[in-house]
């Protein structure tokens, strides 16, 4: 699925990433506990998380997840974004919770990871 | 190759920076992205574990053409119980830890899994040293 399609189906806004609207993704992975997204075992899949601070997005930089979805309107802080833009992570943020963001992007047609 | 950082207990915003670094050295060296994968996360668990549990560390790492090895040597608290400590689950983190995403017990046994060789050596008071070494 592309990251553009993700975008309109979640009503996500892209805050860092914009150029990479075209690349597709096939897996994804939703967890706030950044020790259970650290287990994945595959590398190129979409994290969805509420968890939003600058660790989540180094645990999505050493799994090697270029993608991430952060729910429910939080505010990405610049450290964040400094973090994404040194390892080229696009982040969406949504209004939508993650159970949402799921449900829509699982009957979609986005694989589970496990 | 040997590579030294410094490790601040605490200091949860520059948690991952030592970590980052070896990453790109390891990219710069062509080595295969899944070996990366399990090189990088054995390490950011062990750093994250110095910024939540310990007072300060150092990490070092020696990198040649068949592998990587790394020292993770703390001054913390030290491990009472290191067979408790390696069960999946059993966490001693603060509140604080928990908020971040991590703190669920799930570290150690991470490290372990990712490495081809791990040794625990702590001293309870002193602090603790993690051996962890990957094979390319």
């Amino acid at each position: 699925m592309k990251i553009s399609e993700i975008c309109s189906l979640i009503e996500g806004t892209v805050v860092i990433g914009e150029s990479r609207m075209d690349d597709e993704v096939e897996y994804a992975f939703a967890s706030d506990l950044m020790s259970d997204v650290l287990t994945v075992k595959i590398q190129n899949f979409i994290l969805l998380t509420g968890l939003c601070n600058v660790q989540a997005v180094r645990t999505a930089e050493m799994s090697d997840v270029p993608y991430m979805i952060i729910c429910r309107n939080k505010q990405v802080t610049p450290d964040m974004l400094e973090v994404a833009e040194e390892s080229n992570i696009v982040i969406i943020c949504t209004r939508f919770s993650m159970f949402k963001c799921a449900g829509i992007l699982y009957v979609n047609g986005l694989k589970p990871v496990y | 190759m040997h590579v030294e950082y410094n490790v601040e207990g605490g200091d949860f915003s520059n948690a991952g920076i030592a970590s980052s670094q070896i990453k790109k050295i390891l990219k710069q060296l062509n080595v295969d992205p899944s070996l990366i994968k399990r090189v990088v996360v054995a390490l950011y668990e062990a750093e994250v574990n110095v910024v939540a549990h310990a007072y300060r560390g150092v990490i070092g790492a020696d990198i040649n053409p068949s592998g990587i090895y790394i020292t993770v040597k703390d001054e913390g608290p030290g491990i009472p119980d290191v067979e408790l400590a390696m069960t999946k689950g059993y966490s001693t983190a603060s509140k604080e830890v928990r908020e971040m995403g991590f703190g669920a017990g799930m570290g150690l046994p991470n490290i372990s899994e990712n490495a081809d060789k791990l040794s625990i050596d702590t001293v309870v008071g002193k602090g603790t040293t993690l051996n962890i070494e990957i094979k390319f």
